[in-house]
């Protein structure tokens, strides 16, 4: 009994961290799905929304308020980096397929310069950034606050992104200019914008994903890394471009996260992440809930 | 004769004197190097080796790469493995047909699909492979770190260059082989060249795999002198993404692009980055941006640009003198 109730806590606990895992990989799946950019810096976004939230919590800013200001601040960033670097880097390419593999190292040099400057300005220092660590006891297992609130938190946005791209007019140019851009720019779709707005939407969610990690462990400006490989394979799971698909697979990667580390070693998360992403890939590439 | 003739028309002999010139440099270095500078000369050759496998397939085939570091960890730990049983040159056979083996698997699971798939797959294979080697060693064998037989500085350098001789040498000939043919074909456009009736996957698979054999063999070459390893040292992602950048900087087009760029970057990685980490790193990212942006053909391509500019001026100087003297008579 004492097992099964373990069993439970774990899961449950597993679940509400896993979806904070999806909002951080909803935001990948939206760069990589529309603007056709494989972007390994979206860990280090995450890591500017957990540290800064820190930052600004020690000016006297409450962490809940910090994503209306850190929010804003990195769409700026994403919109601005889509439109005027990876626009340039489109413009130079040859194809589609030259510009993804150019998009790639760019990215790459990106990972550098973010995780570096943010090293040289704040340190490497373990950041104690906890907030609202009480816990509410539910079904005999206590579960710390700020896992309620960042699951809640999490679950709202996913759903108000949902809502907008299915039903709101630009959410429609949106997945018009992810399905054939070419044909969505002369059905009047101004693509450029939409990208633009793409990126700094992932920017956007990565951040208030990092200010909800920041809740409920210690961060520092070395987790980007970690955070970018988490989401490579909760996209890759969910199906690519997926919302509902980037969620489910979040969840199920936060529960097994919890139950490899609590009843085996916590060492082989990550080797347990690529047995799964293996098994998919041989038996359904596309995602769970990806396109053929 | 001018300069830019001597440039043009003796392209070939020239290249083949840079490499005699090259080639004599290193046989001669420990002579008078002394024993710390051969052994940066060793990581300079080694990241060239990475380098040069890395375009091999990466650069040709369009498919991104992000775990050079994964074959090269896995010599590293054969050689901890076998260093007291074997003598050497097997086990730098043996690390690279384990690494090849390593190759075969991924390629088959991953190499089938979409490039993207693949570039996420190798993302995070280097944390992957080190954790599950950390698990083995913590809790299996319990065992934390190896330690390496101390071997001569001078003698890893030889092997170590011959190595990379080896590893240019098979790049240029697969390069020039009906199989870099359709690598190329690939990364031009897959679809026409699944069309035209070439394998793709097999192609992909069975170059990228080959392209890790020479990884594993750099691994076995390089492991005596980190003297002690642990899964931290041997999987760091740093042998991952140091070769990409070397490579991308010195330009994927040819063989002489990441040959020179492995080496700069191999010399700064020993000598920059322990005193500067994060301002290095720092200009690591930002050279990847500009050169993607401004240097397509990387820093070798600006060779031919500048020969042409310079040229061009030179002909342009001699034009307007000998107009100047029609004007005179």
């Amino acid at each position: 009994m004492a097992e099964a109730e373990r069993l439970l806590g774990l899961s449950i606990i597993g679940m509400l961290g896993g979806g904070v895992y999806g909002l951080m990989a909803v935001g990948l799946s939206l760069q990589v799905g529309v603007c056709r950019v494989l972007n390994i810096t979206h860990g280090e976004f995450v890591m500017l929304g957990a540290v800064l939230t820190f930052v600004l919590s020690q000016l006297g800013i409450n962490p809940l308020v910090a994503p209306v200001i850190l929010g804003p601040l990195l769409f700026g960033l994403g919109f601005l980096l889509q439109a005027t670097l990876f626009r340039a880097v489109k413009a130079r390419a040859r194809s589609p397929e030259a510009f993804e593999g150019n998009a790639l190292l760019v990215a790459f040099g990106l990972m550098y310069i973010i995780s570096n400057i943010a090293q040289i300005r704040i340190g490497v220092a373990s950041l104690p950034s906890h907030y609202l660590t009480s816990s509410v006891s539910f079904l005999g297992v206590n579960i710390p606050l700020n896992l309620i609130v960042g699951f809640a938190i999490a679950a709202v946005l996913g759903i108000g992104l949902y809502l907008f791209l299915t039903r709101s007019r630009l959410g429609r140019a949106i997945r018009a200019t992810a399905e054939d851009q070419p044909t969505a720019e002369l059905m009047g779709v101004n693509t450029k914008t939409i990208l633009a707005v793409c990126f700094g939407l992932g920017a956007l969610l990565a951040a208030v994903a990092g200010t909800l990690i920041s809740l409920r462990t210690d961060v520092n400006t070395g987790i980007g890394f970690n955070n970018t490989v988490i989401a490579l394979v909760i996209v890759t799971l969910g199906g690519l471009g997926s919302v509902p698909g980037s969620f489910i697979a979040g969840i199920i990667i936060g529960i097994v996260s919890m139950l490899v580390a609590g009843l085996w070693e916590s060492i082989l998360i990550v080797p347990v992440y690529y047995a799964m992403l293996m098994v998919l890939l041989l038996v359904r590439p596309s995602g769970i809930l990806g396109k053929k | 004769m001018n300069i830019t003739r001597l440039f043009t028309t003796h392209r070939k002999p020239l290249s083949v004197g840079f490499f005699i010139l090259l080639i004599a440099f290193v046989l001669t270095f420990p002579l008078y190097g002394g024993i710390y500078p051969t052994s940066v000369l060793t990581t300079m050759l080694m990241y060239a080796i990475l380098a040069v496998s890395w375009t091999m397939f990466s650069g040709a085939t369009g498919y991104m790469s992000l775990a050079p570091a994964a074959f090269l960890g896995t010599g590293i730990y054969v050689m901890a493995l076998l260093q007291n049983y074997l003598p050497f040159p097997v086990i730098m056979v043996i690390a690279g047909l384990i690494s090849f083996a390593l190759a075969l698997l991924l390629g088959l699971v991953t190499l089938r699909l979409k490039g993207i798939y693949f570039t996420i797959f190798t993302f995070g294979l280097v944390v992957f492979i080190g954790n599950v080697v950390n698990y083995v060693e913590a809790k299996v064998i319990e065992r934390h770190g190896w330690v390496f037989n101390a071997m001569d500085e001078t003698t890893l350098l030889y092997i170590m260059f011959g190595l990379a001789v080896v590893t240019v040498l098979a790049a240029y000939f697969i390069g020039r082989s009906r199989l870099g043919l359709a690598m190329r074909s690939i990364g031009g456009n897959e679809e026409a060249a699944e069309h035209m009736g070439i394998d793709t996957t097999r192609i992909k698979v069975l170059t990228f795999a080959m392209s890790a054999v020479f990884m594993g063999a750099a691994g076995v070459v390089v492991a005596p002198s980190l003297s002690y390893s642990n899964p931290g040292i041997a999987f760091s992602v740093v042998y991952s993404f140091v070769p990409i950048v070397a490579a991308v900087f010195g330009g994927m087009g040819n063989l002489q692009g990441p040959i020179v760029g492995g080496l700069l970057f191999g010399y700064l990685e020993k000598t920059l980055r322990a005193t500067w980490l994060n301002y290095y790193n720092l200009g690591f990212g930002i050279i990847m941006v500009v050169v993607i942006l401004f240097l397509p053909s990387g820093i070798v391509g600006l060779v031919p640009m500048l020969r042409d500019k310079l040229g061009g001026m030179i002909a342009k100087l001699r034009k307007g003198g000998e107009a100047e003297q029609h004007g005179n008579t």
